[in-house]
Parts: structure tokens; C-alpha cells; sequence
């Protein structure tokens, strides 16, 4: 069985190798900064699978996390010149190659739904092939490999330096934006644990007048897009706000269909991520990786519908729920 | 009533634009502290939530395809091939990719796109590509507009589409969080189902916004072709 932490492995020696590079980088004004976050982010990669088996304490790598919390937060982290073609050069390539450039780039998504939907099914001595649960991202990390070699014989490039080299200006140039999400996951743990929802179960009721159906319909769904404005994802506002008033007062006080209320309740959330810089890797890591120099560009693009879909969504679960 | 400041925390250190690294570590260490967890219990909470969401920063694997592609001009064949489809303005090829990755991401094939995997090396070229078209050499703020929507049209693409969708993280944290917390039984696919609804509005607003970015780029444009012809060209320089 292939199993998802092999992937997490190469994923770290990939953050490995290119901290090896920056350390010598001397174009990189930060450059031992640099070397030192994504060195501690590719040995976190490693380590992270015994604490995932219980095998190892998980305190060595919450020291590490806060380590690259203060590199990223203190701007201790900057990036090289990156060595690269010229505008002229890319042209000329490009109207050799062609789209013939196109097939590595597509090969990585094709590669990836095959072992989601095909490999999936296929068993070796009773064994799945693909460890079970984790066959999009063992897709995800077939497809980049089998691209890269595609795109080796495309571009006929036969030094791996190359394609690391280039992969490293991307990483640069996203920067510390890239450590956001996991940290935010983690921010959402601690807030279940401390116990943040019932809090806030505590004070709607105190607040919400009885029996107003549509008033609870919408501080459900606002309530849902703020908590993910705050947390920077859905999944950390839902069990916050269904908590406090979802399930207790328009399931069950009010009789609302849970399906309707629930399914919609999350859409709700996801209005607050499409408008929220803590959702990094959906709003600024997009605006570093298109080299933006307005950071909120994707998030201004993305505000009126958001706020257009909300009220969507108030009057889907007012319409259909009762 | 008191872990309630560390909400406090991310809303004042967001409001006054300090780094959101630090904000997300110093709301997380004041909540566990709040909470009365010991230091150890909190530097394990830090541990095991980095360990369990490694998946989210896995697309990192695919930079180095995407680099070496870029580097043999990968960007600029995108703007060409947009160059041949003379009737596909920008707001029309936007609209069309949102059609085609909800459509996808509906059927569970949600890593077919993505910022580093499609929108950078071939989405925002093709969509400045085919602006650059109809208005030649775009001012920095136009191309930063036609990126921005770009990145837009895939991430409403990817929220609204993929909760039609049975086996997703989403709906799975649903049925996973009320089945176990209140003792009831939902199916995946009646929530599937009641994301249908938004995921229509999603199309139809997006769309529209979409679609409306044409007019809105003929305006800004025609509006900016009434400076001289001399400092036009210099702003296009600049652009690049």
C-alpha cells in the first residue's frame, strides 16, 4: 500500500532541498532567514508523521511551528533574484514548443482524478493500492511527478536543478503566506477546546427575541460568515455557530429541516472566506503567486458576490427549511 | 466567558493589520492560556494541528512542473492560443472557467484546478491575453483587476461547486460533527443536494459580475485612451 505520508516526506525534502539552496543564495538579502523557515518546515514535514502514529511528543514541533511563526511574523524571511529566461527567450520557446507546453500542465489534474476515481478501486493481495482516504492527495502527488518528467522531455531539460530552482522563485515569491492555513486549523482546535462555541451559544440566546423564524434564519448565516471572516474557515465557524444556534433553535425550537439549515448554513460560511485575508490560501497566496501588488485584489473581486450569496442563502433556508 | 478574548485577539491584531502569522500564534497561545491549558498542552495543541493539516499545503509538489513550464514560456503560449479565439473576451472565458470548474468540482475532481496548478501559469494569462486583445498593452491597475477576477472566477468555481458533491471535507464535517454531537442520522447526499440551490445563484451572480467585467474594462480603458498617445505607451513600459 502506498500510503499519504511517503507523499508528506517528498513534500519535506522538497522544502529540504530548496532551504539548501537558499542558505547560499547570496542574492537573498534574508537569506539564512529564509533557509532557516522552510528547513524548519520541511523537517516539521518529517517529523510530523510519528507525531501523527502517537510515536513521538507533538511538543518538539508546536516549539518549531511558533519558531516559524516568529521567522515569518518578524519579516525575517525575504527572497532571491530569481534565475530565470528572458521575456524574449520565453517567447521564442514558446512558439517552438508550442501547446505542446499545455500536456504537463494537464497532465498533473488528469493524473490526479484517475487515482481518485480509478486506482482507487484497485486492491493488490486484498491491499488498496492507495492508502484509503487519501487517494486525491497520493493523486495530486503522482500527477506532479509524472508532469515533471513530461515536462523534462517536452522542454528537453535534463538537469533536476532547473525545475527546482524555478519551483523555489514560486516559493519565495508566496513567502510565510504559505504557513497560514495549517495555522489556522490549528487556532480552530484550540478554540473547541476552550470551548469558544458554547460561549457564544450562551450569549445568542440571551439575545435572540422568541420565536422570530427569519431574524434566527439570519444571524445563523451572517453569525456563520463572521466566525469565518475571524477564523479564515468555514469548517472552524461551524461547529461554533450550529452549537449555539443552529441545531438548538431552528432544528429544534423551530422544527427546520436539518438538511436544508446545515448544507446551507456551511455555504453561508464559505460567503466569509471568499472576503477574508485569513483564509490565505485562497485569497493571498492567489494575489503573491499572480505577483499582485495589491495583496486584497482577489478579495475586492470577490465581495459583491459574496455578500449577493449571502443573502442567497438567508432565503434558501427561509424558503425551504420550515 | 473569558475565552471569548481570544476572538478578541485575531479581531483587534486583523483591524490594526499586524501580520496574521503572529495574530493567529498570539490568539492561539492567549485562548489556550484563558482556557487554563499548561504550556505544554498548548505547544502539543500547535503540534498536533500542524501535523494533522499538512494536506493544505501539498499543492507545493506541482511549483517545480510549473516553474520549469514558465521558464520555457509557458504563460506567453497561454495568451497566443487566447489570441486565435477571437470572440472570447475576457468576462466570456472567466464565465466559461467558472462554468467548467464548478461543473468539475461538482463531480469530485476539485484538484483539476487551483492558484499554483491552473490560474498562474494558464487562467491569467489566457484572460489578460485576451483583454490585451481587444485594448493592446494594459495599465499596471487593468491587469491587476484581470488577475484579481481570475483568481476569483476559481475560487467561487471551487466553493460552490464542490459541496454538490458527496464524499467532500464540507459535507463530510457536517454529517461527521451533528451525527455524533446530537445522536441523529444525515445522509451525505441529502446535504449534497441543498447545496444545489447556491451553487445555481453562485453561477448566475459570478457569472454576471463576470461578464459585466467586459464593459467595465472598455470603460476604463477609453476613458484612460484620452490622456496623450505618449504617456499611454509610457504606462504600458511600465506595466511590464
Amino acid at each position: 500500500m502506498i500510503k499519504a505520508e511517503w507523499f508528506y516526506w517528498l513534500v519535506g525534502a522538497v522544502f529540504l532541498a530548496m532551504a539548501a539552496q537558499m542558505a547560499v543564495d547570496r542574492s537573498n538579502p534574508k537569506r539564512l532567514g529564509s533557509a532557516a523557515f522552510w528547513g524548519l518546515l520541511g523537517g516539521c514535514f518529517f517529523y510530523s508523521s510519528w507525531v501523527v502514529e502517537k510515536k513521538a511528543p507533538a511538543e518538539p514541533l508546536g516549539v518549531a511551528v511558533l519558531a516559524m511563526v516568529c521567522l515569518g511574523g518578524f519579516q525575517l524571511t525575504g527572497r532571491g533574484v530569481p534565475r530565470t529566461t528572458t521575456t524574449e527567450q520565453r517567447v521564442a520557446t514558446a512558439a517552438r514548443l508550442g501547446s505542446k507546453l499545455f500536456v504537463p500542465a494537464l497532465t498533473i489534474p488528469l493524473v490526479a482524478v484517475v487515482c481518485a476515481s480509478a486506482v482507487k478501486h484497485w486492491h493488490i493481495g486484498g491491499e488498496p493500492v492507495l492508502e484509503e482516504g487519501s487517494e486525491t492527495i497520493l493523486g495530486l502527488g503522482f500527477g506532479a511527478i509524472v508532469g515533471l518528467l513530461v515536462a523534462m522531455v517536452v522542454v528537453r531539460e535534463r538537469r533536476p536543478s532547473v525545475p527546482l530552482h524555478a519551483g523555489r522563485s514560486l516559493l519565495e515569491s508566496m513567502g510565510w503566506a504559505l504557513l497560514l492555513p495549517q495555522l489556522l486549523a490549528v487556532l480552530g482546535s484550540i478554540f473547541q477546546v476552550a470551548g469558544v462555541g458554547t460561549q457564544v451559544g450562551k450569549i445568542t440566546e440571551q439575545l435572540l427575541p422568541d420565536g422570530q423564524k427569519y431574524i434566527a434564519v439570519a444571524v445563523y448565516c451572517v453569525g456563520m460568515a463572521l466566525f469565518t471572516i475571524i477564523m479564515g474557515n468555514a469548517f472552524a465557524a461551524f461547529p461554533v455557530m450550529t452549537a449555539a444556534i443552529g441545531w438548538p433553535v431552528l432544528i429544534q425550537q423551530m422544527h427546520g429541516d436539518p438538511p436544508v439549515v446545515l448544507a446551507v448554513g456551511m455555504l453561508a460560511g464559505f460567503c466569509g472566506t471568499l472576503v477574508t485575508p485569513m483564509a490565505a490560501n485562497f485569497n493571498l497566496v492567489p494575489a503573491a503567486l499572480l505577483e499582485l501588488k495589491d495583496q486584497y485584489g482577489p478579495i475586492k473581486a470577490q465581495i459583491p458576490t459574496a455578500g449577493a450569496l449571502l443573502v442567497c442563502n438567508i432565503a434558501i433556508i427561509s424558503l425551504f427549511a420550515f | 466567558m473569558i475565552v471569548l478574548l481570544g476572538v478578541l485577539v485575531v479581531i483587534l491584531g486583523f483591524a490594526t493589520r499586524r501580520n496574521p502569522l503572529l495574530v493567529v500564534g498570539v490568539a492561539g497561545i492567549a485562548t489556550g492560556l484563558l482556557a487554563k491549558l499548561s504550556p505544554q498542552e498548548i505547544l502539543a495543541a500547535f503540534g498536533d494541528g500542524f501535523a494533522s493539516s499538512r494536506s493544505v499545503t501539498i499543492f507545493v509538489i506541482t511549483l517545480p512542473v510549473i516553474g520549469l513550464l514558465e521558464r520555457n514560456g509557458l504563460q506567453e503560449q497561454a495568451r497566443t492560443l487566447i489570441g486565435r479565439l477571437g470572440k472570447l473576451t475576457t468576462g466570456r472565458f472567466l464565465a466559461l472557467y467558472l462554468a467548467l470548474r464548478q461543473l468539475t468540482a461538482a463531480l469530485g475532481l476539485t484538484s483539476i484546478g487551483g492558484p499554483a496548478q491552473s490560474v498562474r501559469p494558464m487562467v491569467a494569462p489566457m484572460a489578460e491575453g485576451a483583454a490585451e486583445r481587444r485594448h493592446g498593452p494594459l495599465p499596471e491597475r487593468v491587469r491587476e483587476r484581470v488577475r484579481s477576477y481570475s483568481a476569483s472566477a476559481d475560487t467561487v468555481g471551487l466553493f460552490f461547486g464542490e459541496d454538490c458533491f458527496l464524499a467532500i471535507g464540507s459535507i463530510l464535517l457536517i454529517t461527521g460533527f451533528v451525527n455524533t454531537t446530537y445522536h441523529t442520522h444525515l445522509e451525505p447526499l441529502q446535504l449534497a443536494l441543498w447545496a444545489i440551490p447556491t451553487a445555481v445563484c453562485a453561477f448566475l451572480i459570478h457569472g454576471f459580475r463576470l461578464l459585466r467585467l467586459d464593459r467595465s474594462l472598455d470603460h476604463e480603458l477609453a476613458a484612460l485612451g484620452g490622456r496623450s498617445a505618449a504617456e499611454g505607451s509610457r504606462t504600458a513600459e511600465e506595466a511590464k
